[in-house]
């Protein structure tokens, strides 16, 4: 069997909260200790691209900190290509790189070839080579014409793609995409995706784990995903196994012309679950629920018999967003709006 | 994964080698390319101390009067403009290496360096190299203007015992300035404020213009020579204007070298040692603290 590209076991990071804040003493009943992450099991496989998605405070960034060895855990352990990120640190880092959403790492002084190339000297990458892949990384994020630019006059988003591109230019085995798309425009987050499955393709012994707050970029991309909550997984699977979870039966929307008959003896047909219908101006809204998805034949069948106009006919697929929901007990947006509150974000 | 060839599972030495000296060159190159691109530096970092020295030098002119002590009057003044270039090393040091983690982590390039393969005192190696060639020029502008603006004699004893002085200092502030680094790395905010109580007592301690020699009792200008800047520059001294010094010449080249390996190997123990007491505590890749 494969050793995992990534294996953590009941990982646990815990962060001593500040006593004293300004001089002042603390609650007596005020925490000591925020957990960031707590008891994290996981496997990711070689040549899988893995997402993690939560909230903000979820624990996904500690995660990400302690598998590129820039984080202790408290305890537990996790290994990236078989090798102990606390032990054996110095020899997982030639293999890994990671992206951050939102960093602001670079030297504004120097410009955007320049950075990419220095950054690609710590991984001993050659000069000539590391010029080609920059080269090449540049085009895929439409910064061609900003090589010669100085950092410190490029926009935050121009600034983002610099950053993915040095996460690529070492050709890294395991790769860390913390919210790689955070605050892009659609164009460039969509050409980000499709180079990110492309270079998945290139070389099945590469790996990507992925963080997203983007239900549907998760959905899109990841082969497998995790979703976490206040540092525990509640949930590991493909996307499609996750939304079978909230969806035990096959639905389908139909909409109906006015006066249409036959839709109140739908729920009495064999291989229908249950019929809901509601009456509008404009049309009729029925919903089915099936034992089987072929029953649909049945259902339309019946109601062209009896005479109704099908308008509309779609089936209904769960999200990521209802997975979410029915495993969180609540959506990503009012998550974040409770962390905003006071919840530590950064974790 | 590790085990492939491309990412061998133990670095070869040879690799580790040239991984070190990749990483050292690759830092020091942003340091060097602000010396071609921020050229207001010449006014700020020149000027200014040459006007530093012009003070001093006019005190020293006055009090010695050139005409009829032409010669004591030359030491002094060389001196000062010895003093005032070399100062700019150790400024350097503090604020350029010194606070250089604590920068790095706020900008969010630390954590890019250490998840490198890349070896932090490579890094370190790099702001160091970068550092003494961008502060070189200017101290050599300083030197250059001191000496043609002052009249100042430049007979040294021997060039290549000037040379070695001059790379010794340099090796051993460097390597204090490495770990002042490691140490500032984790103290984060308080940095700052030890930078602050470091550089005007140096002044002082280092006789950055006038000889410590003649100044302080013997016991405590022994003590201050501990500062490479103190036993370096009294060494030049006595190499280029044949000034009494604390110690013999050799005797300070000596205590250079050995404090150039002590400071060296213990920024590598410290860095090595505070790097992972600050992936315990979570302080690697947190900010503005």
């Amino acid at each position: 069997m494969d050793t995992p590209a990534i294996r953590t076991e009941n990982l646990t990071r815990t962060y001593r909260l500040p006593r004293r804040r300004w001089g002042k003493a603390p609650a007596p009943d005020a925490p000591r200790e925020f957990t960031a992450l707590a008891g994290v099991t996981l496997d990711v496989r070689p040549g899988e691209l893995f997402g993690l998605l939560g909230p903000n405070g979820a624990g996904k960034t500690t995660l990400i900190k302690i598998l590129t060895t820039l984080l202790a855990p408290t305890s537990g352990t996790a290994e990236v290509g078989g090798l102990d990120v606390v032990s054996q640190a110095r020899r997982i880092r030639p293999f890994i790189n990671m992206v951050s959403g939102g960093e602001s790492s670079g030297y504004g002084i120097l410009n955007v070839r320049e950075n990419l190339w220095l950054f690609a000297r710590m991984y001993g990458v050659p000069t000539a080579l590391a010029h080609d892949r920059i080269d090449s990384m540049l085009g895929v994020v439409g910064l061609t014409e900003k090589a010669g630019s100085r950092v410190s006059h490029l926009s935050t988003g121009q600034r983002q793609k610099m950053n993915f591109c040095r996460g690529f230019i070492t050709d890294p085995k395991v790769l860390f995409l913390d919210e790689p798309t955070l605050g892009l425009d659609v164009t460039s987050a969509r050409a980000i995706r499709g180079f990110v499955r492309e270079w998945m393709k290139q070389d099945p012994s590469r790996t990507l784990l992925l963080t997203t707050h983007y239900m549907a970029e998760a959905d899109d991309l990841c082969d497998r995903l995790a979703i976490i909550d206040q540092g525990k997984v509640l949930a590991c699977d493909t996307p499609g196994n996750l939304k079978k979870r909230v969806q035990e039966y096959p639905i389908f929307e139909l909409s109906l012309a006015p006066g249409s008959g036959g839709w109140a003896k739908l729920g009495d047909l064999p291989g229908v679950h249950q019929s809901t219908a509601v009456e509008k101006p404009e049309s009729i809204e029925v919903k089915v629920a099936l034992f089987e998805e072929p029953a649909i034949g049945a259902v339309v069948q019946t109601l062209a018999t009896n005479g109704a106009r099908i308008l509309a006919l779609k089936k209904v697929e769960p999200t990521l967003e209802d997975v979410f929901i029915e495993l969180v007990g609540h959506g990503l947006a009012d998550a974040e709006e409770t962390t905003a509150k006071g919840a530590p974000a950064d974790a | 994964m590790p085990e492939s060839p491309r990412h061998p599972a133990t670095p070869s030495p040879r690799h580790a080698a040239k991984l070190f000296v990749a990483a050292a060159l690759a830092r020091s190159y942003a340091r060097v390319a602000w010396l071609f691109r921020s050229r207001s530096w010449m006014i700020q970092e020149t000027v200014l101390p040459v006007l530093a020295v012009a003070a001093f030098a006019y005190s020293y002119q006055a009090m010695l009067d050139p005409r009829s002590n032409p010669e004591v009057a030359a030491q002094y003044t060389g001196l000062v403009v010895l003093g005032a270039a070399m100062t700019t090393f150790w400024l350097n040091v503090l604020w350029g290496m010194g606070a250089a983690l604590y920068w790095e982590r706020d900008s969010g390039n630390l954590e890019l360096f250490v998840m490198s393969p890349a070896p932090m005192m490579g890094v370190l190696t790099g702001m160091a190299l970068g550092g003494m060639t961008t502060t070189f020029v200017r101290a050599t502008v300083i030197a250059t203007a001191g000496v043609l603006l002052f009249d100042v004699p430049v007979n040294p004893t021997s060039w290549p015992l000037l040379g070695l002085v001059f790379f010794l200092t340099l090796t051993a502030l460097y390597g204090l300035g490495m770990m002042f680094a490691s140490v500032f790395l984790r103290w984060g905010r308080e940095a700052w404020h030890l930078v602050n109580l470091l550089q005007e007592p140096v002044y002082l301690l280092t006789g950055t213009n006038f000889p410590v020699s003649a100044i302080f009792p013997k016991a405590v200008a022994a003590a201050a020579t501990l500062i490479p800047l103190t036993a370096g520059m009294d060494a030049m001294r006595q190499v280029l204007f044949r000034t009494p010094g604390i110690f013999g010449v050799w005797e300070e080249v000596a205590a250079l070298a050995v404090l150039s390996v002590i400071f060296l190997f213990t920024a590598r123990w410290l860095l090595a040692r505070l790097e992972r007491r600050a992936r315990e505590e979570g302080k690697l890749t947190v900010r503005w603290q």
